[in-house]
């Protein structure tokens, strides 16, 4: 008879607490929420702009709540961690080399840095209303 | 600047013990000892009956994975002198069933890796298969990376989708199989596209990343994965439209040098 | 283990990355927007105007759209690393509700 028991160590749901990195996995996920969250922020602007100017200035209104600029600026904060963990990863999923030529790591992060800034600049101008 | 340091080993006797429990043994420290001569210290003179694995002593055999301070890692590539005067524990691989002590039953890993068809296919109409094959350097970057591997489970333990469903097939093995197919000589791509489409294929990861941190060789079984779902993408829209799958020989002129 | 059949996930993980590049890229600046209301730039007629022209309204289909799937698309597998729920049915909230609110905002922009 075999003398064999192997034991198999239980996963509790609370498994990402006990490691850093799965800690920032887990915010990195928890990201989605406010960049969906605020898709239906977006949403409800749209309803508003087709129900016409008077709902788009209480939209408006709305937006400058202080619940609404809470919920914008925590949003910001994850929005941004969700930028930078994107930034960081999605450059292994793209070409690593030209030819022979590897295209150094930090060459194509400083790309994706440069177009945000350039997102970032167009976006607010629009904003400001600047044409 | 030698001392004593505090040693925690995780047990389990299975002929005695219901659960693993933690041993504490003090051992003379020199700041040159590894992890794994820390094991010898009590193996040779607290008990003898301590089971561990290791072979090579330097991190080429894959043997002596365990978790130290909860993070996989080699015990014959990690020193001591990192953690001294602080204790240190020592538990076997995370993920994996116990055996006995420090050791883990690793053959759901060892067979994933085979069932990923690690080694050349090539066609069917090949007329001279046993030819031998040149490779420029740039063909042998493209998957000399992820051929580094020495089967040392690190991965496994560092992965909690693996640990939360074993069925997938995890980072060593997905990384291997990105390995042969990003292989000049290899055209056996589509043999090996129904385990990566499978739900626990690629499809199984959600990049947390945390393998490619442990692994002690440097593969970046992480980027693999992420990029056989691009593989898989083309694949699926392929399939959707009525394509047969690509081969590698269509498409390492269609894909460039990915 | 030979459990090889094909995953959709290739098409909901398509949309999850679209959804994740398009929101790490404007998000963060269009979350400043309401700055904006300083400005001119969030006038009745400017927002309407952009949105009747057919590559604004494309546009902010896809601001509202994709990042849904993105959201749909980590929530679930965030359940899952949880151990909350069944797996269908998760799969069915997450990603229904982001299939509907792709459907009613691409009503909006385009029909109503
Ligand atoms: S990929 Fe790295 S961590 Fe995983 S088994 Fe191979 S060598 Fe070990
Ligand atoms: S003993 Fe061989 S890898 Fe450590």
């Amino acid at each position: 008879m075999s003398a064999r028991r192997p034991y198999i160590r239980p996963m509790p749901r609370t498994w990402w607490l006990r490691n850093p990195v799965f800690r920032r996995y887990m915010l990195r996920e928890a990201t989605a929420l406010f960049v969906g969250g605020y898709g239906l922020v977006l949403l409800w602007g749209l309803s508003a702009l087709r129900q016409g100017e008077g709902a788009w200035l209480a939209y408006l209104a709305g937006l400058s709540h202080p619940l609404a600029l809470a919920f914008h600026t925590l949003a910001l904060a994850m929005a941004l961690y969700h930028t930078v963990t994107w930034f960081a990863l999605t450059p292994k999923l793209m070409p690593s080399r030209i030819g022979n030529r590897p295209i150094p790591a930090r060459w194509v992060k400083a790309a994706h840095y440069g177009l945000f800034a350039l997102c970032s600049l167009v976006i607010l101008l629009l904003a400001a209303g600047v044409h | 600047m030698n001392g004593t340091i505090v040693i925690e080993v995780q047990r389990y006797r299975p002929e005695q013990d219901p659960h693993p429990w933690w041993q504490a043994f003090e051992l003379d420290y020199r700041p040159e000892m590894s992890v794994l001569d820390a094991l010898h210290q009590i193996r040779d003179r607290h008990d003898s009956g301590l089971a561990y694995r290791w072979s090579c002593r330097m991190a080429i055999c894959g043997s002596c994975g365990l978790m130290v301070d909860g993070v996989p890692r080699l015990g014959c590539k990690t020193f001591l002198r990192d953690y001294y005067p602080d204790r240190i524990r020592l538990g076997p691989l995370a993920h994996f069933p116990i055996e006995r002590d420090l050791i883990v039953d690793l053959r759901d890993f060892l067979d994933k890796l085979a069932a990923v068809k690690p080694y050349l296919i090539r066609a069917a109409q090949d007329e001279r298969p046993s030819e031998p094959r040149r490779q420029t350097p740039a063909q042998l970057a493209r998957f000399l990376p992820f051929a580094q591997c020495i089967s040392c489970g690190l991965c496994y333990a560092a992965c909690p989708e693996y640990g939360l469903n074993n069925r997938f097939f995890g980072p060593a093995a997905l990384a291997l199989l990105h390995r042969y197919n990003r292989d000049s000589r290899d055209q056996g791509r589509a043999e090996r596209l129904p385990t990566m489409n499978a739900e626990d294929g690629v499809w199984g990861c959600t990049f947390v990343g945390y393998c490619s941190q442990v692994c002690p060789k440097g593969v970046d079984p992480a980027a693999a994965i992420n990029q056989g779902k691009i593989v898989s993408v083309i694949d699926y829209v392929r399939h959707l439209v009525g394509l047969s799958p690509a081969t590698l020989g269509q498409d390492a002129t269609q894909e460039g040098e990915r | 283990m030979k459990s090889a059949r094909r995953s959709n996930e290739p098409l909901t993980w398509s949309l999850f990355a679209a959804g994740g590049l398009l929101a790490a890229f404007l998000t963060p600046p269009l979350l400043l927007a309401p700055l904006g209301l300083l400005g001119e730039g969030l006038r009745f007629e400017r927002v309407r105007a952009f949105l009747d022209h057919p590559l604004g309204a494309l546009i902010l289909w896809a601001l509202i759209a994709l990042p849904l799937w993105h959201a749909a698309h980590r929530l679930y597998h965030g359940l899952s690393d949880l151990k909350v729920g069944a797996h269908r049915l998760t799969y069915a909230l997450c990603y229904g509700f982001a299939f509907l609110v792709t459907l009613y905002s691409g009503y909006l922009v385009w029909f109503a």
